[in-house]
Order: structure tokens, then sequence, then C-alpha cells
């Protein structure tokens, strides 16, 4: 996937250089490429949950390396979205033992609900469909991320609906 | 109940703040070793037995052993919380419901290795355990377990927690690494062992989450304790996260050497198969290890009880045995097709491989491809044997372990099921409907 300029000016919140500088300084001398993961981690937080090419330029810049550094490391972890995603992204696992226990089903009810395919974000701009591989929770399948929280044990159109709706409602209270 | 070395304090209410942690018996092992001569605590760890909780179960004292404190470098402890490998759910478990045990192996295995900078690297999916591990190391710290001169020893160390960002291969150990030091996680050439050149160049070990979790319990009780703990060849106890078709899926703490068919069958783990099904196939240390049908997971084909151990699950070599890996347990019942699973394991290997070694790119490639269209009815007899063929051309000509860990799923699929692949070739339709020529005998019910 191709990184996409977001034309916007990027530049972090006092709280987030505050927080970006505390990661800066858990490192060696000299080692501060280290921070690279979380910084771009903190980008994604600050900035719509994706990592536009200028963002990218600003984390290089901050870490004092070449921009090449960071596109590298951006395109090679799922975690790091290329593209802007909408306001929940559902990262639903498909790998094995979540598949043995409905991550099929789980993922075409969303499908059908959400009226888009996995890749996708729906027309409100609200909800994103992301496949994913094992998410360490094999035993609680089948499940998805979103955000900070795992959805666990998504077994039923009840349970489902039920997300949906929660996602929802918490989008307006915090419009 | 069997013993309960990780988790005998986890329903103790509040158990994951420092305060009560603390007031049953947490930290007593950093007040311990402090007193202690570090290579002292290295010998209680190697007198333990313990092996490595990640998957290879390396011996952890050996390891410690290696590690370079002549040079005069800097060390580094990393913990391994990457938490990838498919089935495996249980350093999460510890680390979620019990923080400060980690935390707390952290202080004392630093200490024996003298590294006054140490990591935890977390996958980055674990948003809400990066927070509880933050908190634990913010409490650890303020009541003087953390930081400078601790406990008034002059011992000194800052402990971080990292994150990664989604990438199966940082949890092997070099690519957690390169991974660390803010680059791809690309696998590094060994040796140099990372004893020896590790993070930053440094001598470095680099331990899964419940290995560390362990050396707690082993410097309070000594090494010989632990040791008599499980069986000759496979000391202590061991988390197994069970899931697939069972009653019961969860984190269990076993003792070593516990039968596998009462790891399955009984009500205090996994409560059996679910919906009244019967079993066909267990992969028994996560998507890596070999998958073993019914008969061969519960006996070895001597006719022995299988027993859930290093040795036990070992017997018979690839040919009839497994490994027990990370233990990932995952339990598939007669309804599952084989074929499916292997595609979907491959189709997780390629996603996953680094690139750097053609063999694992491309092999892995092929792999996922010609399983898919045997999964969806177009594939042709020879694709079974060039399935074979490929995965003999990954194993052991690749960088890192990955290669081979695509090679061993497809590999004793084919041994143990051959049948299933060839009638998923001769019978599309029924394969597409998910409802597969079963050999009666893969199949036992247990009543
Ligand atoms: C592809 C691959 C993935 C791995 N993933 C993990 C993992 O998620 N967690 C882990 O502890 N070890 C993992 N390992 C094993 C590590 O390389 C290493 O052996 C382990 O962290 C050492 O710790 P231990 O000796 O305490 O087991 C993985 C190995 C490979 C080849
Ligand atoms: S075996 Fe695969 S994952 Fe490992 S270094 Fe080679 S290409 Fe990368």
């Amino acid at each position: 996937m191709l990184a996409v300029k977001s034309g916007k000016q990027v530049e972090f919140s006092p709280a987030a250089m505050d927080r970006a500088r505390e990661i800066i300084s858990r490192y060696p001398d000299g080692k501060q490429k280290s921070a690279l993961l979380p910084l771009l981690h903190l980008v994604q937080d600050e900035f719509g949950n994706w990592l536009s090419v200028d963002s990218m330029d600003y984390i290089a810049r901050l870490l004092h390396i070449q921009p090449i550094e960071v596109y590298e490391v951006a395109t090679f972890y799922s975690m790091y979205n290329m593209q802007p995603v909408g306001r929940f992204l559902l990262e639903i696992c498909h790998t094995g033992p979540c598949e043995i226990r409905g991550a099929e089903e789980l993922i075409s009810t969303l499908q059908n609900k959400l009226l888009i395919k996995v890749g996708e974000t729906s027309a409100d701009g609200m909800f994103t469909l992301k496949r994913v591989e094992c998410l360490a929770a094999c035993g609680y399948a089948p499940m998805l991320q979103c955000g900070m929280h795992y959805h666990e044990f998504l077994d039923s159109e009840e349970k489902i609906d039920r997300l949906l709706n929660d996602l929802r409602s918490k989008a307006t209270q915090n419009n | 109940m069997s013993k309960k070395i990780l988790l005998d304090k986890i329903n103790i209410e509040g158990i994951k703040s420092f305060d009560v942690y603390r007031a049953n018996g947490g930290y007593a092992s950093v007040e311990k070793a402090l007193k202690m001569a570090p290579n002292d605590v290295i010998e209680e760890v190697k007198k333990s037995g313990l092996r490595g909780r990640g998957g290879a179960g390396f011996p952890t004292g050996m390891k410690w052993s290696f590690l370079d404190k002549k040079s005069g470098r800097p060390k580094y402890l990393v913990c391994n919380a990457d938490e990838s490998e498919p089935g495996t759910f249980k350093d999460r478990y510890l680390m979620e419901f019990i923080p400060h045990l980690l935390i707390e192996g952290m202080i004392v295995s630093s200490f024996a290795l003298e590294a006054n900078l140490s990591f935890i690297y977390v996958r980055g999916e674990f948003r809400w355990i990066i927070k509880i591990l933050e908190q634990a190391i913010a409490e650890a710290k303020r009541a003087g377990f953390l930081g400078k001169n601790i406990l008034g020893t002059g011992y000194d160390l800052e402990l971080v927690v990292q994150t990664g960002a989604g990438a199966y291969i940082c949890g092997e150990e070099t690519a957690l690494l390169e991974s660390l030091e803010g680059k791809r996680g690309l696998p590094r050439i060994k040796p140099p062992f990372p004893a020896v050149v590790g993070l930053y160049g440094m001598p470095t070990v680099v331990n899964n989450v419940e290995s560390i979790a362990v050396v707690p319990w082993i410097v309070l009780n000594s090494g010989e304790e632990y040791a008599k703990v499980g069986t000759a060849k496979s000391a202590g106890t061991k988390l197994i996260s069970a899931c697939g078709n069972i009653n019961k899926p969860g984190v269990y703490e076993i003792e070593l050497g516990l039968p596998v068919e009462e790891f399955i069958f009984s009500e205090e783990y996994c409560g059996g198969i679910a919906n009244g099904k019967r079993m066909k196939a267990v992969v028994a240390g996560g998507s890596s290890v070999p998958i073993l049908p019914t008969e061969l997971i519960l006996k070895t084909a001597a006719g022995e009880n299988r027993l859930m151990s290093y040795e036990s699950l070992s017997d018979g070599g690839f040919a009839t045995g497994t490994m027990l890996g990370s233990g990932g347990f995952i339990v598939y019942d007669e309804d599952q097709c084989i074929v499916r699973n292997t595609w979907n394991f491959a189709r997780f290997y390629h996603h996953e491989s680094c690139g750097q070694c053609s063999p694992c790119r491309e092999g892995t490639g092929w792999m996922e491809r010609i399983l898919h269209s045997i999964e969806n009815g177009h594939g042709k007899m020879s694709d079974i044997d060039l399935l074979w063929d490929v995965q003999r051309k990954i194993e052991g000509n690749t960088i890192c372990p990955l290669g081979d860990a695509a090679a061993w799923p497809v590999a004793s699929a084919i041994r143990h099921f051959r049948e299933e692949f060839e009638w998923h070739v001769m019978e599309p339709k029924e394969c597409m409907n998910r409802n597969y020529g079963l050999r009666e005998k893969s199949i036992m019910s247990i009543a």
C-alpha cells in the first residue's frame, strides 16, 4: 500500500510532545531510534489512527533519522495503517483457532450489517473492517480488536449488534 | 489439584495491585536475591532444570551462564512478551492478572545477569496490558524495588515496557532485538548469539514471560525444590493455553508429566470435547508443532500414555510425535477440516515471513497457494507430493526457525491425514461443504 499525504501540518500537541520526550528518554544515549515504534503508535493515537507521509517525516525529524528509516518500519508492521481508516477499526482475527470457532461467520455478519467488505470503510466513516492474524485470544474466539480493547466470544448476532450499538453511542457521546 | 507455582495467588482479591501482592509475600525474592552473589542466583536457576517456556525449551540457567560478563560491556535482559504463536495466550494471562510476578522476576533476573536496563517487549496489540505493566512498574519504583540503589544495596535497575506493532516474526529473539532498536523485524544470522552480541551489540539474554515469572519461586524455594516438581527431564509446571473445540478453553497451570488424556477430558482442565463431538486431532504446542491424530496424541507409537512433558510429547520424533512448544494447545473435533486448517496456517506463515530467505519467502507462498487450490476443489493428486516437496525444501534452509515452523504443520498434516488431502482432490464438493472423509481410527469417543 502506498502512503498518502495528509496535506495537514503535523505537530504534536504539548501533552503529546511531553509523552514523546518521555519515550525518547528511555533508551541509552545514541539509541533514540528505539523510540520509533512507540512514537508511530503515538502518531496514530493523535492523528486519526493512520500514518501520513507528513507524519512519518515529522517523526524522522524528531528522531534525527532519515525518512526512509521510518517508511520501511511503518510498512513492515501490520498495526500501522498506511491509509485513513474509519472512526472504529474492527480488526478480526482469522487465524486457525479463531477460524474453527466461527471467525468467518463473524466477518460475514459484520460485512452484512455494515454493508462493506473487509478493507472498506462504512459510508458514515464510522467503521473499517480489517482481517488480522492471531491476536492471542484463541480460547476466547471468535473475537476482534477495536482500539484499546479486545471483544471476545462474539459468537452470536445479538453480541455483535450490541458491540456495534455500543460503539455508535460512544461516538455520539464524544461528539 | 496439582501443584501451582505461577498461579497459586491468582485468585487473591486485588492481587494486581502492589500492596496486595506485597502483603501476600510478593517481592520477597528480591530481598533474598539482592543479598546473594549474582552468579549464585544463576546457579539456583541452573539447578532448577527450568527450560525456556517460549517454545524452544532451552535450559534457562545455561543460557544465562553464556552471557558475556567478562568484557565489562553493558548487559541487557529482554523479556519476550510478543506472544503471537497461534494457540498461545498464556503470557497475556500472567501479565494481565498478576503483573507484579513478572516485574519481580525481571528484577531478580536482571540482578543475576548484572543488567541495569531491562526491557519487556510486549506485542503492540496488548494495549491494556502495556498500561497494566507500566502502572505496576511505577508502583514497584515508588516502593523502592526499582530505580537507583534498590533496597539500599547499591544495585540500580530501570525497566522499560517496549511496544511492538504487529509482526509474528518479532517473537523470534533476534528479530525482537532488531525491532527494539527501531528497525524492521528481520532475524539476524546466528552466531553470534545474543549472549555475546545482542541489543545494541551488547551481551543480551532474551527470555519468555513465563520463564522469568518462575524465577522468584526458584530463588525463594531453591532450584532443588523446583527440580522435584514435574518429571526428570521436564522440571516444574507449565502454563498451557487450551483452545479449539473443547468445553473449557482457558489457561491452566499443569505439573509437567500430566497425562494428555487427563488434560483434555478431566473437569479440572479442558472438560472434554464441546457439543458431544468426538476428538479428531491436536496441535499440542502452538501452530508450529506437528499436528497429531487422536490415537497418537493420547498414546505414543509404543502404546504408552502420552504425557504433557518435553520428552513424552516428542517421543517418536516427527514420525509419530510432536513438541511441547509454547504450550498453545489446540483441539480439533470431528467436524474440522485438516486441509482447511493447514491452508489457514500456511497463509499465516506466508503473511508473517519477513522475506529475507527465498525458501521461506517463496515456499510459504507456494504452500499457501497449493493448499488454497486443494481446499477449494481445484487440486490435483500431484499437488500433494508437490506440497511435500516444497516443505522439505524450506526446512533447515533458512536464517531463522520460522521456515521450519511453516514446514512442520504441512508435513505432519500430510503424514497423518494424507487420505483427507486425497479426498479433497477427488470430492471437491464435499470438501467445500466441510463434510469430510474421516478415518474411523483417528476418532475416539471417550464416554
Ligand atoms: C517465528 C518465531 C516466533 C517466536 N515467538 C515467540 C513469542 O511470541 N514468545 C516467546 O517467548 N518466544 C518466541 N519465540 C522463541 C524465541 O526466539 C526465544 O527462543 C525465546 O523467547 C527464548 O525465551 P525462553 O528461553 O525463555 O523460552 C519465537 C521463535 C520464532 C522462531
Ligand atoms: S526463515 Fe523466513 S522469517 Fe526467518 S529470516 Fe528467513 S525469511 Fe525471515
